[in-house]
């Protein structure tokens, strides 16, 4: 089984923590990862860079430019993951935009990325239609997860028709605009975590954007199995580097 | 003509073929839906197009003409025309779509119009359709072409625009369209993105293909009015290819006509970073959200890219462009810097009208075959004037005795 399905099987709230990949330095990928798995984190979103991240805020587009400069690229942080799976068990995810895959090979970028262990990819967009269509297969193939995001916006006929072809967990994005930490969450985010639990989905959901503390992860995870942080973790990356990421994460758990 | 080649380009999903759809995060997926339903629902009702016809007389100052440039046709032979959206208000073809996309977003209940410009053309445009229509305005510019167009910056300003100074990257059109991506996504409910080309994520393209067919439509009526003949040639430049699209569109099943799009050649076709020739030297790729001819390094990033003209400074390029490219119906070349500064002198100082410099490349271009086709008709989409560009121009190229 998928460690992702394994990992949504546990009896838990689940964290999950985004970083871009290659930053602060080139090189600090493997030990973030590291790190985070000894700090107890439950999963992990490897942020492959690009330089037009639509869905993300200026926190992750500045340390995406940042890895850019650094030299990152699909090739650089598959030799970079080689070896993860001999010091790291949790589930890995690459989350990363379409063109640098497709232009990598959307096949070739899928084999390598069963070779080295990784569990899945968000690719926020990549249209579900055209998944479905051109990509499904090749995904099934070498045992990853595709996982889908909704929003507050997503019809509740699309939600239906994404959990039916989700296979792992399905992304909820908590507001309508792109991510970044905040402090807390209001009234229409509470009403639409309660609308889509109350759907009774098959797939769980994981709430991302907006996660920054312990108060809001707890909000997040009220019906939702977990919670992603990836602005305000990068942000601690900035600050303070591989350095201390225990104490940002001991202040969430 | 057995189907209709506007119903049939884009599909449902916004594709050309292989080119365009929507590869955007979901977050922007239900707005352009919404979108998208409200341009079937509402700019085909009679009152949209009545609206937008009156607009287009009175307001705009359309039909723009058709003009015959003797000096020119007799220096270097054939019979050169020029369509004429340097007369059409603010200056250049970029109203057309500018008030169709507003009279939408008033329609909608939109409250502000966000747009990225590259010239400035666009920027004018949409601050002017949104001073019509009484909504706020956001224009995103590179810095670099803030201080290369600065007339423009003003005009924005003066219209009630704001403008917004982009600071990433190369400082130009594609970081401006990353930026305006941005602040639409920060209220997508309230905003609308008034995209400055025929790129984006579908409907754009059809959308501001459609409401640039106006050019084509006039110019066809206006040429055979003048003639009673179709043009050998039409030319137009293309860096979105908003101009072209719209005078390309109404002459797709005329195979008597050779369309002709001209890119930017800027310095050096052999640099990366020296040009802007997404579609003679790009491949098919990924580019704010849409799929279509981009220059690109082998990582899928998009590579920096150069044009005298800010306009036409762009690594991707519409995606019905690059179907039409495939489908063999367009011939797409290229003309450098010099050329394009050239013909901006030769058109000035032969036929009293100042271009703008993107315009200029398809000038250049159609000297070239006027003088290779001496015989043959060629109709030029003069998409813009050039006083925008004169400071520049002149600093950097002087003023030839």
């Amino acid at each position: 089984m998928n460690r992702i399905n394994q990992k949504l099987q546990e009896d838990k709230k689940l964290l999950s923590i985004y970083f871009t990949a290659g930053y602060p330095n080139l090189n600090d990928t493997v030990t973030v990862i590291e790190n985070l798995e000894k700090s107890g984190v439950d999963m992990i979103e490897i942020g492959l860079p690009f330089s037009d991240p639509l869905a993300d805020g200026p926190t992750i587009q500045a340390s995406s430019t940042a890895s850019l400069d650094n030299g990152m690229t699909s090739e650089v942080l598959f030799n970079q993951l080689k070896d993860i799976r001999k010091t790291v068990s949790i589930p890995l995810i690459i989350m990363g935009y379409f063109n640098p895959m497709m232009q990598y090979g959307v096949e070739a970028f899928c084999k390598k990325c069963a070779e080295i262990g990784i569990d899945g990819l968000i690719i926020p967009d990549l249209p579900v239609q055209d998944y479905n269509e051109n990509y499904k297969a090749i995904f099934e193939k070498y045992g990853l997860i595709n996982v889908f995001l909704i929003t507050p916006q997503t019809s509740e006929e699309r939600i239906r028709f994404i959990d039916s072809i989700s296979n792992g967990f399905i992304y909820m994005v908590s507001s309508a605009s792109v991510t970044g930490a905040q402090n807390s969450f209001g009234s229409t985010q509470s009403d639409y975590f309660n609308r889509i639990a109350a759907m009774n989905l098959k797939a769980p959901q994981i709430v991302g954007f907006g996660i920054s503390n312990a108060e809001t992860f707890q909000q997040a995870t009220v019906s939702a199995k977990g919670a992603i942080i990836g602005s305000a973790f990068v942000k601690h990356l900035t600050e303070h580097g591989v350095d201390k990421i225990d104490k940002f994460i001991s202040l969430i758990k | 003509m057995s189907e209709n080649y506007f119903k049939k380009y884009p599909n449902k999903e916004g594709f050309f073929n292989e080119y365009g759809g929507a590869f955007i995060p979901p977050q922007l997926e239900e707005e352009m839906k919404k979108i998208n339903d409200a341009y079937f629902s509402i700019s085909k009702s009679h009152k949209f197009i009545s609206e937008l016809r009156d607009i287009r007389k009175h307001f705009q100052g359309r039909p723009t003409p058709v003009y015959h440039c003797h000096r020119l046709s007799q220096k270097y032979g054939g019979q050169i025309y020029l369509k004429r959206e340097d007369l059409n208000h603010t200056g250049a073809h970029k109203l057309n779509h500018c008030m169709g996309e507003a009279l939408l977003a008033k329609h909608l209940g939109k409250k502000k119009l966000i747009a990225e410009t590259g010239a400035g053309q666009h920027g004018v445009a949409l601050a002017t359709a949104a001073a019509y229509f009484g909504l706020e305005c956001e224009i995103h510019m590179g810095e670099v072409d803030i201080a290369k167009e600065y007339p423009n910056v003003l005009r924005m300003k003066i219209l009630g625009a704001t403008v917004v100074p982009v600071t990433h990257g190369l400082k130009t059109l594609k970081e401006a369209v990353d930026s305006a991506f941005g602040a639409y996504l920060q209220d997508p409910i309230n905003t609308i993105y008034c995209i400055g080309s025929v790129v984006g994520p579908h409907p754009f393209p059809m959308m501001v293909r459609d409401f640039q067919r106006v050019v084509g439509i006039e110019a066809k009526d206006q040429f055979f009015d003048m003639t009673g003949e179709l043009p050998d040639n039409v030319v137009a430049c293309v860096g979105g290819g908003s101009n072209a699209m719209g005078i390309f569109s109404a002459f797709l099943e005329d195979e008597e006509c050779k369309l002709y799009g001209i890119e930017p050649g800027g310095k050096s076709l052999e640099t990366i970073g020296e040009h802007a020739a997404t579609m003679t030297l790009g491949s098919p790729g990924i580019i704010h959200g849409f799929k279509c001819y981009t220059l690109q390094d082998e990582n899928g990033e998009p590579a920096p890219v150069h044009s005298i003209a800010s306009g036409l400074d762009y690594p991707g390029v519409g995606p019905e462009h690059s179907m039409l490219k495939d489908l063999e119906k367009v011939t797409y070349d290229c003309i450098s810097d010099k050329e394009c500064i050239d013909a901006f002198f030769e058109l000035s100082r032969m036929e009293g009208i100042i271009p703008a410099l993107e315009s200029a490349h398809a000038v250049a271009y159609a000297l070239k075959l006027a003088k290779e086709n001496p015989k043959q008709s060629i109709l030029v989409n003069l998409s813009g004037r050039g006083d925008k560009d004169l400071d520049y121009v002149v600093e950097n190229y002087g003023i030839p005795k």
